[in-house]
């Protein structure tokens, strides 16, 4: 015993036979010549072993999954595990075995009395896999310190090694940073015993870090083995030896598992709670840059018992059945050497391809290197370099808070990009590093923008449009090494602990540096390069951008761009458009003001609260157009609707330059005839579009008003949003009678499905979003799709040819829409506002459409209550005159409503105000309003939708 | 075939009666009253008379059972006798003359547990958690009547919901009747969205289990026009037939369920009742929930197994009820 823990000894014992969701005959007692500490003694283990069941099963075993729990957790963990890959076998699909091992000290194993610090726990698993005469395939598995010690294993057996899962695990402290308060607290002398071994009071925290909580009863069969403080030795033992400094007993080793998993090439899944007070994202980054070939996935919400918040079970099956599928999982294949230590492994940079097994299943970044390989790639600041000697001006900005706007020239504008690139090459900033960018737009933005994208650092672009909950698990989520950004931001960033050194992009007094923790300024940065040498420039393959959806739908995702991906949307933006160097453009609307030098054209920003579209007057377009000369204006929907109201204080002069537009383009979400009709009276000789597109995909269709207006007069419901730009392909995935969008994709005119889309300037994956990745990409070509999840599989359509062209790439928007014979595309709605009725699946724009006609109708949405298969659909409206409180509508305006529909409406009901989702303002929220409509219809009384 | 209908005086009995008379069976009917519908032949007499139950299935083929003592209150005896053992002695004697084929017409009430239902299908009745003496002694009649399904005799339970049209004195006229005197309230805003059916629908789909009996044997089918609606859009939709003004008074749900419990103590004391004119309690616990939750049923099985669908929607029988009306 080397840790003062006392301990008796205990034979090992199998689990309680009524534990819920452990199987007791997949337990069995294991007879272990020991190792190291134990040589000469025999250890019992208790493991969950599914060998027999699946012998049963008469299932020729496809390998095994070793799963290590961590602590205070024991192998009861990997129920869920063993129960899925059984049924995944009964199924006919592959056929896991799972081997879920007891620790020993810790759950049903033996209690030996010895204290084991981690070479002795790595060993004690070779020597119970060695007593199994287990061989490969093996699948490694762990959580918390289970983690670490599977990942021993793994290094340890590469002979046997076909992937590595981890669940919330870490493998390296960095230095410096002080190890999480929960485990210091629990670590501190005295403290150790007390409250892991004395009272159940570890294990109790632990337990309590669900969310949703575990129900008692599975509480409680966690707590089974350690119900004595003589049981819960191991527990304190396994705190005891968290190696906080280098000369602690587990450091050596912990050092050796972290430098070897850096030489890891086989496949790598991560799945992550984000909200653990221990393992937190610090980790996951960690093990990212060690493991840069990773699948990831974090689920936004989830904590450190991930095991029992999301169903990890499924998840790994699909990806282990995937990576089978693309032969990547070879069962004692060659490793390829790859040498490579922590330190130079920077994620995108030093990713060594050729080394990775399975670069045809991952690949989005190897994707667009080929793609990009076939035409010259122009990188974003090419055409800023090109106008490096000319003194025009490159970028105006209005938004000067009443001051002279601010111009500046391509030659000062390119010399600050220089020098910031340079400055924060200096620092330490390499290609693929992170950086988080919280500055408003303008001048400064563009240049740190433009110095990001120069040195291959990976721009990450969250709006403070997502409030400050979301902005905090984006920029969290996102993990970046540096944050820039105002005043505003980094008081953020300092009050809510985002990771990243902290750059400000002002000037700040010293006090303000100190109290929002900023190592300096972006003049700072800049002074420090100025004349200093750029590095290598980056590839069209790299990383380029991290933007974040809306989160309209749920937690906002990060949308990884590349080098070649931005150039390309550039190149569309461009070509569609016609910009050309004289062209200039007025932009109201924050991602394609930041294209303008890329364009090699002025742009302008005008006089608003950036933060705040609708703040955007009539006066301060024209004045941006006067100052800049613009041929172009961009505008987000709600500054149009402010715009538009504020034209009455316009001058003769500001009309005179607002009929020298010539295009007009309403951005965000496209907009109805009679908002562009109004802007086309402001700017008359000018052509309004209003393209459709999103976060993944700028430009997809686009239609000008006059195409609005021809569509109009179609019988299509939904609303028209053009054709596709330039090279784009949409194509339409039919939804089944269950309202799952699994036909193949296909470009037949009149059918409902899910918008399925192709174009070189698409997204390259979600970032740390493995499953949503592998949903986007379902059934396409290059898709991680079709898994084995009930959603995806057995009641599949018939293949039809598909329509899909094999090179590309294509992505699953979610939203819902048809193709009419035209080829213009309608869309009626998101996928998960589907109602599928007895009748079939029902989208909801077009019903909404109908009712909207209604004289006495404001706005309206159409939604489902009831049960999924057998909803009934309710029109919730805004009346007018507007209703005082919620309920149901009055005789009348029921009537008047249900004249207006062929669909059969089972309830009116009105409503003040629709919900709508905070970024938009537009888009009405009809997942809670088909919440409030179910308990509303319920018989509850009718609250505030 | 012979078919014996009970109850046949009722106002879904007449229905069902001109029904199997239109379906082109002989129709025998059992009843205190004579019937009054065209060619058939009445047995006069109750479902508790033992010999006129005998009399009355002697050479018959197929039995329809909607006799019950239908009421919110009530001597529970009452209750007891005449729909679980009039039901009883029925079946015993149905079974003895050789009847093939016997539909028991039921209610949902037998399975509502006083919860809101959205959607679900015929749940197995539940005579312990029904609410009321009513719901409680059809769910026991339920019971013995499917318990008694086999291959001499095919039972099949229908549970059609809230009956409804023109020359409905249960609820139709009430509700009318009330509104008149301003005393319909809502619950809740009248937002719960419940199922209803127009007495043609429950009338045919009653004869389509007789039909299907062969297939559909066994089991118990909730029979409903499959398009709910919220309570308050109903009982507008009847006032405005009727020529009445709709109710506007909204109640919240929990006090007219105290309401409802109160009145129900009140009118078990002897004599309240027949002082009120021996009408029925204004409201009753069982009502307001009625009233106040959501109760709407998955219909696919019912249609799939009766191989029928209703032919009447809901807004042609408003209209056919204004048309009933507006005749003098």
């Amino acid at each position: 015993m080397t840790a003062g823990v006392r301990a008796d000894t205990a034979a090992a014992a199998l689990p309680p036979r009524n534990l819920p969701g452990l199987d007791p005959s997949w337990s069995r007692i294991v007879d272990v010549p020991g190792a190291e500490l134990d040589a000469g003694l025999t250890r019992q283990w208790h493991c969950v072993d599914t060998a027999d069941a699946l012998a049963r099963l008469g299932a020729p075993v496809t390998g095994t999954i070793l799963a290590v729990h961590g602590n205070p957790t024991w192998s009861y963990l990997w129920r869920r595990l063993a129960a899925e890959s059984l049924r995944a076998a009964e199924a006919g699909e592959q056929a896991w075995r799972v081997v879920a091992v007891d620790q020993l000290e810790m759950g049903c194993s033996e209690r030996t009395g010895r204290h084991r610090p981690l070479p002795q726990r790595v060993a004690d698993l070779s020597a119970l896999t060695d007593a199994l005469a287990l061989e490969g395939p093996v699948v490694t598995l762990g959580h918390d310190w289970g983690g670490v010690i599977s990942l021993g294993w793994a290094i340890d057996h590469p002979e046997r090694l076909a992937a590595v899962a981890l669940l919330n695990t870490a493998v390296h402290h960095p230095a410096g940073t002080p190890i999480p308060a929960p485990l210091r607290l629990a670590g501190a002398r005295g403290v150790l015993a007390a409250s892991t071994v004395a009272t159940p009071a570890f294990l109790d925290t632990t337990l309590a870090l669900a969310s949703p909580p575990l129900a008692p009863e599975v509480k409680a069969a966690f707590r089974a083995p350690y119900r004595a403080a003589d049981r819960r030795a191991g527990i304190g033992g396994f705190v005891a030896d968290i190696p906080v400094d280098s000369s602690h007993e587990s450091f050596a080793e912990l050092e050796r598992i972290a430098a070897g998993v850096a030489g890891l090439t086989v496949p790598a899944l991560m799945l992550w709670g984000p909200n653990d007070p221990v393992f937190g994202d610090r980790y996951l980054d960690d093990l990212i840059d060690r493991l840069p070939h990773a699948d990831v996935h974090r689920f936004e919400g989830a904590g450190h018992l991930i095991a029992e918040d999301r169903p990890y079970a499924p998840a790994l099956l699909d990806w282990l059945a995937r990576s089978r599928d693309a032969s990547s999982l070879r069962d004692g294949a060659p490793r390829p050497a790859a040498a490579r230590t922590p330190q130079v492994a920077r994620p995108q940079a030093a990713r060594p391809q050729a080394a990775r097994p399975q670069v045809e299943e991952r690949a989005p970044q190897a994707h667009a290197s080929r793609d990009q390989a076939r035409e010259p790639f122009t990188p974003l600041w090419r055409a800023l370099e090109a106008r490096a000697a000319d003194d025009a001006t490159a970028v105006i900005d209005m938004a000067t808070r009443g001051r002279a706007p601010r111009r500046v020239s391509w030659r000062q504008l390119d010399a600050r990009v220089r020098d910031i690139a340079a400055g924060l090459t200096r620092m330490g900033v390499r290609r693929g590093d992170r950086v988080s960018l919280l500055v408003p737009p303008g001048p400064t933005l563009t240049a740190v923008l433009y110095a990001c994208l120069r040195i291959g650092a990976v721009v990450v672009v969250a709006d403070a449009g997502l409030g400050v909950k979301g902005l905090t698990r984006a920029v969290r989520g996102s993990w970046p090494d540096v944050v820039i950004g105002g005043r505003p931001g980094l008081a953020a960033a300092r009050a809510l602990g985002w990771p990243g050194i902290r750059i400000s992009a002002e000037r700040l007094p010293r006090a303000a540096e100190l109290a929002l923790g900023v190592s300096c300024s972006i003049r700072d940065v800049a002074d420090l390069g100025a004349g200093a040498e750029l590095p290598p420039e980056p590839g069209p393959g790299d990383d380029a951008a991290i933007l974040f959806t809306s989160g309209s739908t749920g937690p906002a995702k990060g949308v990884v761009y590349t080098h070649g991906q931005l150039a390309a949307l550039r190149d569309v933006l461009g070509e569609h458009l016609g910009i050309a160097p004289d062209t200039g453009l007025v932009t109201g609307f924050a991602p394609f003001a930041l294209l303008g030098p890329a364009l090699g054209t002025l742009s302008a920003t005008p006089d608003m609260d950036v933060s705040a579209p609708r703040t955007l007057t009539a006066t301060a377009v024209a004045a941006a157009v006067t100052a800049s000369g613009a041929g172009i204006v961009f505008l987000s929907p709600a500054a149009i609707l402010n715009v538009v109201d504020t034209a009455d204080a316009l001058t003769h002069d500001d009309r005179a330059a607002l009929a020298r537009v010539h295009t007009f383009l309403s951005t965000g979400a496209p907009i109805g005839a009679p908002m562009l009709r109004a802007v086309a009276r402001l700017m008359p000789n000018a052509t309004p579009h209003t393209p459709y597109g999103m976060t993944e995909c700028l430009l997809v269709a686009d239609i000008t008003l006059e195409g609005v207006t021809a569509a109009a007069a179609a019988p299509d419901t939904g609303v028209c949003v053009g054709t596709p730009i330039g090279q784009n392909r949409v194509l339409v995935s039919a939804l089944d009678a269950d309202g799952r969008a699994t036909g193949a994709p296909s470009d037949e005119p009149g059918v409902l499905g899910e918008i399925v889309i192709s174009a070189p300037h698409l997204k390259s994956h979600y970032d740390r979003l493995h499953l949503t990745d592998v949903a986007a990409t379902r059934g396409t070509p290059r898709g991680r799709g079709p898994g084995r999840t009930p959603a995806l599989g057995s009641r599949q359509r018939p293949e039809r040819a598909s329509a899909l062209s094999s090179t590309a790439r294509w992505h699953r928007t979610g939203d819902i829409g048809h193709l009419d014979r035209a080829g213009r595309l309608w869309i009626e709605g998101r996928i998960q506002h589907v109602i599928v009725a007895a009748s079939g699946p029902l989208a909801p724009v077009g019903p909404e459409q109908q009712v909207e006609s209604a004289d006495a109708v404001r706005r309206a949405a159409v939604v489902g209550v009831g049960p999924h298969g057998l909803r009934q659909a309710v029109a919730v409206v805004e009346a007018i005159p507007a209703a005082r409180r919620p309920g149901l509508a009055d005789p009348a305006l029921t009537a008047a409503v249900r004249a207006t529909t062929e669909l059969p409406l089972a309830a009116v009901l009105v409503v003040p105000q629709l919900p709508t989702d905070v970024r938009h303002n537009s888009k009405i929220d009809r997942s809670r309003l088909s919440d409030w409509a179910e308990r509303t219809l319920a018989g509850e009384k009718p609250g505030k939708p | 075939m012979i078919v014996l209908a009970t109850g046949a005086s009722g106002f879904l009995g007449r229905a069902v009666a001109a029904e199997l008379v239109a379906a082109g069976h002989e129709v025998r009917t059992l009843q205190r009253r004579p019937s009054g519908v065209p060619g058939m032949t009445d047995v006069l007499g109750s479902v508790t008379d033992a010999s006129a139950v005998e009399r009355a299935v002697d050479g018959v083929e197929g039995v329809v059972h909607l006799a019950a003592k239908v009421s919110l209150a009530g001597d529970p005896d009452d209750f007891r006798r005449v729909n679980v053992e009039g039901t009883r002695t029925l079946l015993d004697a149905a079974a003895l003359a050789g009847v093939t084929r016997f539909v028991q017409v039921s209610s949902p009430s037998v399975a509502h547990l006083g919860a809101s239902l959205a959607g679900v299908g015929a749940a197995p009745a539940s005579p312990e958690h029904a609410r009321g003496d009513y719901a409680r002694t059809k769910a026991e009649s339920e019971l013995l009547a499917l318990d008694r399904d086999g291959a001499g005799m095919h039972v099949v339970a229908v549970r059609p919901h809230i009956v409804w049209g023109p020359g409905d004195t249960q609820l139709i006229e009430r509700v009318v009747e009330r509104a008149r005197r301003g005393r319909v309230p809502l619950l809740n805003g009248g937002t719960a969205l419940i199922d209803t059916t127009y007495v043609d629908n429950a009338a045919s789909g009653i004869v389509a289990a007789l039909r299907r009996a062969e297939q559909a044997h066994g089991s118990a089918y909730v029979i409903t026009n499959g398009e709910p609606r919220p309570v308050g859009d109903l009982l507008a939709g009847i006032c405005l037939a009727a020529g009445v003004r709709p109710p506007h008074l909204s109640l919240p749900a929990a006090l007219g369920r105290a309401a409802g419990s109160l009145v129900e103590r009140v009118w078990a004391i002897p004599g309240v009742a027949a002082r009120a004119g021996g009408d029925e309690p204004p409201m009753t616990r069982f009502l307001a929930e009625q009233l106040s939750t959501a109760h709407w049923f998955d219909q696919r099985a019912t249609r799939r197994d009766l191989d029928w669908a209703p032919t009447v929607s809901i807004d042609e029988g408003l209209r056919r009820l204004a048309a009933h009306y507006a005749t003098p």
